[in-house]
């Protein structure tokens, strides 16, 4: 019974952070697309500008909700609900903290520990493509439909290679479950990351989970330039919202996932020397501070690459895709293959 | 032909060589020159608050002078009007009757004034035009409104006012064609 409700209050809680993450990082993405160019970006809403997500919630909630004529709209309404909900049922499967002794049994900072989590992961993933996918397709507008088959082809061509190079890193793991594959990556030193063991293997999945996420340089579904909003053209207030709040969850979530895969989750240095000296809970606190730091590292790095890097062509994208990294993620799986050989 | 500037480069099709080819060298260039912007001064002035500091050659709002004892230089010439290239200024003039010497400099004055703000293209020829030296053009911008006649500035707006709070300085105000921009 106490189980079920520490799990519960976990969901909330976890919840409840994606948002105010995803909400923040809308907030953070204009103050570093603002400091990268000079500028200091919003900063009227409070001080430094700390209540624009709020201001721009409400503005969002305040606009006129357009449902176009021609529209499916049952499936219209579908598509940013999928979108927002496969963005947040990511999050189940991530270890936030190492496991905790409450209540005499042991609980892990975790919703779900399933011994299939990266699968889930990649599964929900792939879901996500359907709320673009629908939404685009239900609007009945060419520029739409252009961005969601734009989106779904690129998700497809990079989940591909994608899975490849997680395939590799479950290769040194032997699991599919995602706390032990963190906690195999404590090492001797807290510092046994994968990104050491597997750094083609990193690259490769960060550049698809910029593609996964529909992120700058590989934001054609939403190419404004071509396509006036892309998938979400016909969309307009909270609907629009969705689907916005949802890359910014999505993202926060890819880089839970990269933070967990290849920097060692919520192992750091030193891990043995401060879990002898601490109490239970601080430890754990202090772990999953420092898991949120690195995910927000991470975060931090996809806006740093978007007001860094333009976008690319389709076929560019496509060739990246299918004849770089795909080629290169079977090569990397093959050299794991060989060292975990000679190993044995 | 020889180039003059120096800045143009010659086009090469040469292939590119692998560390080009793989992006990520550029790309690791091009995060570096950003996060070096992420940690510049930023140049943002908070306009409303803080305003920049305009050249004495800038050209604003125009504002008819008093002279130190609080008249009106204005003596209604119309060499503002006739030399105004956008025929943004009229004016009507009237004769300075007994008693009212404390108010007006000479005779001769404008009664009403009035500089349509939409017409005027702030060539500051008024001020070059001016034998009387009433009006001048300071660094204010003629504010935002709703409708046209609003940008029709009447005399009671332009004027400044007798006290010495309500002055306007225009000491530091410089005529004309700035040095070196010709």
């Amino acid at each position: 019974m106490e189980l079920i409700l520490f799990k519960v209050g976990l969901v909330v809680v976890l919840f409840l952070i994606s948002l105010l993450i995803a909400a923040y990082s809308t907030y953070a993405e204009r103050k570093v697309a603002a400091f990268m160019q000079d500028r200091i970006g919003p900063n009227r809403a409070g001080p430094i500008g700390i209540l624009q997500p709020l201001a721009d919630g409400l503005k969002m909630f305040m606009k006129e909700d357009i449902i176009p004529q021609n529209a499916n709209r049952f499936l219209f309404i579908l598509g940013p609900a999928i979108s927002m909900a496969t963005a947040l049922m990511t999050s189940a499967v991530i270890p936030w903290g190492p496991d905790l002794n409450l209540f005499g049994t042991t609980v892990s900072l975790q919703v779900a520990d399933i011994n299939i989590g990266i699968l889930y992961i990649m599964g929900v993933l792939s879901l996500g493509v359907y709320g673009i996918m629908i939404g685009g397709w239900a609007s009945n507008n060419k520029y739409s439909i252009l961005g969601s088959i734009r989106a779904s082809t690129q998700m497809i061509s990079y989940e591909l290679a994608m899975g490849m190079s997680i395939v590799a890193v479950i290769m040194t793991t032997g699991s599919l479950s995602i706390s032990q594959m963190v906690s195999s990556q404590e090492g001797s030193f807290g510092m046994g990351w994968n990104v050491f063991y597997q750094p083609l293997g990193f690259l490769i999945f960060l550049v698809c989970a910029f593609a996964e996420t529909n992120r700058t340089p590989f934001d054609l579904p939403e190419c404004e330039t071509e396509l006036v909003g892309g998938y979400h053209t016909e969309y307009s207030s909270m609907k629009l919202g969705f689907y916005l709040f949802s890359e910014y969850v999505n993202m926060f979530i890819s880089s839970a996932i990269i933070a967990s895969l290849f920097f060692g989750g919520y192992n750091f240095p030193y891990m043995q020397v401060v879990q002898e000296n601490t109490s239970q809970i601080l430890f754990a606190v202090i772990c999953t501070g420092v898991f949120l730091a690195k995910i927000l590292f991470f975060v931090f790095f996809f806006m740093w690459v978007r007001w860094t890097i333009p976008r690319f062509r389709f076929d560019q994208l496509m060739d990246l895709g299918w004849k770089v990294l795909l080629p290169l993620s079977i090569l990397n799986m093959l050299i794991t293959g060989f060292f975990i050989l000679l190993n044995n | 032909m020889q180039s003059l500037t120096n800045r143009s480069k010659v086009v090469s099709n040469k292939t590119m060589s692998w560390s080009e080819r793989i992006y990520l060298p550029a790309i690791l260039a091009g995060l570096r020159i950003t996060l070096a912007h992420f940690f510049k001064k930023k140049v943002t002035i908070q306009y409303p608050e803080q305003t920049k500091d305009h050249g004495p050659y800038f050209r604003g709002v125009h504002v008819l002078k008093r002279d130190d004892q609080g008249r009106e230089n204005c003596t209604a010439c119309g060499l503002c009007a006739l030399s105004c290239p956008a025929e943004a200024i009229t004016m009507v003039a009237a004769e300075r009757k007994p008693g009212e010497e404390h108010l007006y400099r000479e005779e001769k004055y404008a009664i009403e004034y009035e500089i349509n703000m939409l017409r005027c293209i702030f060539c500051g020829f008024c001020e070059e035009a001016c034998p009387k030296d009433a009006i001048y053009l300071t660094d204010l911008l003629p504010t935002s409104n709703y409708t046209r006649k609003k940008f029709v500035y009447t005399k009671d707006m332009l004027l400044e006012g007798i006290a010495p709070e309500d002055r306007r300085d225009v000491s530091k105000r410089r005529k004309g064609i700035r040095e070196g921009a010709m």
